[in-house]
């Protein structure tokens, strides 16, 4: 491994970058950052969610301008003004938010990035056999709104591989992936490696940086704090030169006496039908969460999670008020209110317009949600609101969850993702709720306040409460579920002990076996 | 047999300016932007050809003009809501009232004057065919233009790779622009056809319709398209077809008022616009296919972060 690192040293540089700072504001996104990249490496770039990845990424691929610093493409001084020029130059790029037109066939949406004339038919014919000479088969004709994330992100490589580009930026490209199409992925970048290409792998996930890159710059607040091989750190000492600081490791006690716990949340065969063409039907799904346990949803996005909250959640009402149960009573009937009094709680997926309302301040969106269970805490005699009251829970919540901010009481919008997630999540576990539904809980949140999160999910479960987590994060999973279900094209598996269960078990049914074949595609593999 | 044709030809008259105006905005919508500005648009139009002609006396250099004046009175609304990202909505709102307005007092020394009228078609011997002559080759020049149009816009949206640009524009404009696309730049052309479509529209009103000027005489035919380019779920040819549906039933109903037939009046006006709505939401049925056409991004203010 070391050979291999040193011979990139004696390798030019394909990209050189000195310096490069952006400032947004007061905020200093990018501040004086240096990056080489040989030819024929896998460089990663690591670093906590806001500490300057993408904006740095996006300077490289020409939709960001630098405030100042320098950037060289094979020795020579460039500067790349649009995403046009870095095509010309020779850098592709492959979108963590995908580029793709939903309303366009895959063929089309790669004709739209190659700036030759030829026509629809001789590009798809193109992106076929390429697609398959590579492993990632691809129906061209297809239209992208019907495609899963993993064969989206397919198109995104193979237009990025039309383009025959000498450097490929991935950013955070397993984030949507099974494991087993990750692995895939991972064959194909180390075959673009041995065909002399360089790949700039941004992730935070450890483990496959440590086994796909040759070296690695960390960033953190914006400043490049070290460049080292990963190959000889452990996920520990990255995560360190990440976070700057020890990550606590999230604790999960046993869960005691489950056999004998009453349900709390039980789910009997709820289906339901898609709302719009590109939406999933969810199909006859069946769950039991008992007070005391946590039950954690795996499955790539799009096969029905968002659907499935929101049935269950009660933003869709379902026909069969038997098919949701919450502490042993129908709810099915109820809207979210009606639900929440029950003792339910739920934290939806999308932080800012879903889980909160952006212009308006913490306290006034803490109103928001819980003018209903709290009613006599927070709204007084006639129907006035005890602004004293939200403003002081607001701030033992914000106290709780370690939420940082920039005044006492901001409006939503002006909190960074994470710290806006912490105090989402916080808002309803301080109402020690009998039954919490929970969407990607740390989705896009650093690592030392998703342990905190993750750590307050397991002690509300441990205090007596029934507690569902759906996520894309396996490792996320793993560390907090006493049982996992697999969600896949709208149906749900039974829930797979946490004890029995493996990455590659929940990545075969994540990717569509039989729950009973699992095993058996096992063998197989 | 003669009234057949006759009627038949008002038909085509009638909806000549709202096809030309909803293909033009059928396309500003197809690249995401919303103008709701069609209607002053085309009164825009329907003054400066009319003023155009009038002055100069030549009905073909007062066409030209229309398609300037709709064309430049565009510009506006995309300087507005392109560079300086206003809201779409209230600016195309307000681009229709001061198209009314202005139109009014540039109009004001014209009211009354006689106007000139664009010659119909006329090829010897061919156009004096009866029926088939008179529908095929004998009409003004401004419906051919239309058909014309329509047929190019169908070529261009889904045959061409601009075409293909500017349809995934209006699909997602930060995708776009992620691909290296010119998304301003491409909305800013798609706005100044919509506005030069909307302004031959509103100069077939003033030069072969009623050759004349006459306040407000656009008569809410600019509000009619746009309702025509949503409802025809932005397929051209549905376009055509809501447009000619319109069309009939409008002059159809304008005898059936004449023939003195016992419905109230006001239910025999208020037809045209039920009928097409009508057909036009049976046969965008298919709720898939709508998805697939509607412009996602439509009516969102685009800045590019920099």
């Amino acid at each position: 491994m070391g050979g291999t690192v040193s011979a990139n040293h004696d390798r030019a540089n394909l990209l050189e970058v000195r310096g490069l700072t952006k400032i947004f504001g007061t905020l200093t996104a990018c501040d004086h950052i240096d990056l080489n990249i040989a030819k024929g490496e896998i460089h990663a770039l690591l670093g906590e969610n806001g500490a300057g990845k993408s904006t740095l990424v996006k300077m490289l691929f020409g939709s960001l301008e630098p405030n100042s610093g320098e950037i060289f493409w094979d020795g020579k001084p460039v500067r790349i003004t649009s995403p046009g020029v870095a095509k010309k130059l020779g850098i592709g790029m492959v979108f963590q938010h995908f580029s793709l037109f939903e309303a366009l066939t895959a063929a089309e949406n790669i004709a739209l990035s190659l700036n030759d004339g030829s026509p629809i038919s001789t590009i798809a014919a193109k992106a076929r056999a390429l697609s398959y000479s590579y492993g990632l088969p691809l129906d061209p004709d297809s239209l992208v709104g019907d495609l899963s994330v993993g064969e989206r992100q397919r198109i995104e490589i193979i237009r990025c591989l039309l383009q025959t580009p000498q450097l490929i930026i991935l950013d955070e490209p397993t984030s949507v992936l099974t494991p087993q199409e990750a692995d895939k992925l991972f064959e194909t970048l180390e075959r673009l490696r041995a065909e002399g290409k360089s790949i700039l792998y941004i992730s935070h996930r450890l483990e496959e940086v440590k086994r796909i890159c040759d070296r690695a710059t960390v960033l953190r607040h914006g400043k490049v704090v070290g460049h080292c091989n990963p190959r000889e750190e452990t996920a520990a000492s990255l995560a360190r030169m990440m976070v700057g600081s020890e990550v606590k490791a999230v604790v999960r006690a046993p869960a005691e006496g489950i056999e004998t716990a009453p349900a709390l949340l039980e789910i009997r065969g709820l289906s339901r039908k898609p709302a719009t063409p590109f939406a999933i039907p969810l199909k006859n799904i069946n769950l039991t969460v008992c007070a005391g346990e946590v039950i954690g949803i795996a499955g790539v996005a799009g096969n029905g999670q968002g659907e499935f909250f929101e049935s269950v959640s009660g933003e869709v009402l379902q026909q069969d008020a038997g098919s949701v149960r919450i502490r042993g009573k129908d709810a099915g009937g109820l809207s979210i209110t009606g639900r929440r009094l029950m003792g339910a709680a739920f934290v939806p997926e999308e932080r800012l317009g879903h889980g909160a309302a952006p212009r308006m301040k913490l306290s006034e969106n803490l109103l928001l949600s819980r003018h209903a269970t709290d009613g006599k805490a927070f709204v007084g005699s006639g129907g006035t609101v005890k602004n004293g009251a939200v403003y002081s829970a607001a701030q033992r919540i914000i106290k709780a969850m370690d939420v940082r901010k920039s005044a006492p009481d901001p409006e939503a919008a002006a909190l960074s993702g994470g710290n806006l997630q912490k105090f989402i999540v916080g808002r309803e576990l301080d109402r020690k709720p009998s039954v919490m539904i929970v969407n990607q809980p740390t989705w896009g949140v650093d690592a030392g306040a998703a342990a905190h999160i993750r750590q307050a999910l397991i002690e509300l479960a441990r205090s007596g409460s029934a507690v569902l987590v759906i996520s894309q994060d396996l490792d996320e999973l793993f560390e907090l579920s006493d049982a996992i279900a697999v969600m896949h094209n709208g149906e749900l598996s039974a829930p797979l002990p946490i004890a029995e269960a493996t990455f590659e078990k929940i990545g075969l049914l994540m990717g569509g076996a039989e729950p009973g074949h699992a095993e058996h595609g096992m063998e197989v593999a | 047999m003669d009234i057949t044709v006759n009627i038949l030809l008002t038909i085509a008259t009638a909806a000549t300016p709202l096809l030309i105006a909803a293909i033009g905005e059928l396309v500003v919508e197809r690249s995401g932007v919303l103008n709701l500005g069609v209607e002053g648009m085309m009164i825009m139009g329907a003054v400066g050809g009319f003023g155009a002609g009038y002055l100069t006396g030549s009905p073909w250099i007062g066409l030209l003009a229309a398609i300037i004046v709709g064309a430049l009175f565009s510009l506006l609304f995309a300087v507005m809501t392109l560079s300086l990202a206003t809201n779409q909505v209230a600016t195309g709102l307000s681009l229709t009232l001061l198209g009314l307005g202005l139109s009014g007092m540039i109009g004001t020394s014209f009211v009354g004057q006689p106007g000139v009228r664009l010659p119909n078609l006329d090829i010897p011997g061919i156009s004096s065919i009866p029926v088939v002559g008179r529908l095929i080759f004998g009409q003004d020049p401004v419906f051919y233009i239309s058909i014309a149009l329509t047929a190019a816009v169908m070529w261009f949206l889904f045959r061409t790779r601009t075409g293909l640009t500017l349809r995934s524009i209006g699909d997602s404009h930060t995708s776009a622009h992620a691909l290296g696309i010119k998304v301003i730049r491409y909305r800013y052309l798609a706005v100044v056809f919509g506005g030069a479509c909307a302004g031959l529209a509103g100069g077939h009103l003033s030069l072969v319709y009623t050759p004349q000027w006459v306040e407000n005489m656009s008569a809410g035919r600019g509000w009619i398209a746009l309702a025509l380019v949503v409802f025809a779920s932005w397929r051209p040819w549905r376009v055509l077809a809501g447009a000619y549906i319109f069309g009939a039933v409008w002059i159809g109903q304008l005898h059936a008022q004449a023939f003195g037939i016992p419905v109230p009046s006001q239910f025999l006006s208020s037809l045209p616009y039920l009928a097409t709505i009508v057909v036009l939401v049976l046969i965008s049925r298919n709720k898939r296919l709508t998805m697939m056409n509607t412009p996602a991004s439509l009516g969102q203010p685009f800045v590019p972060d920099r």
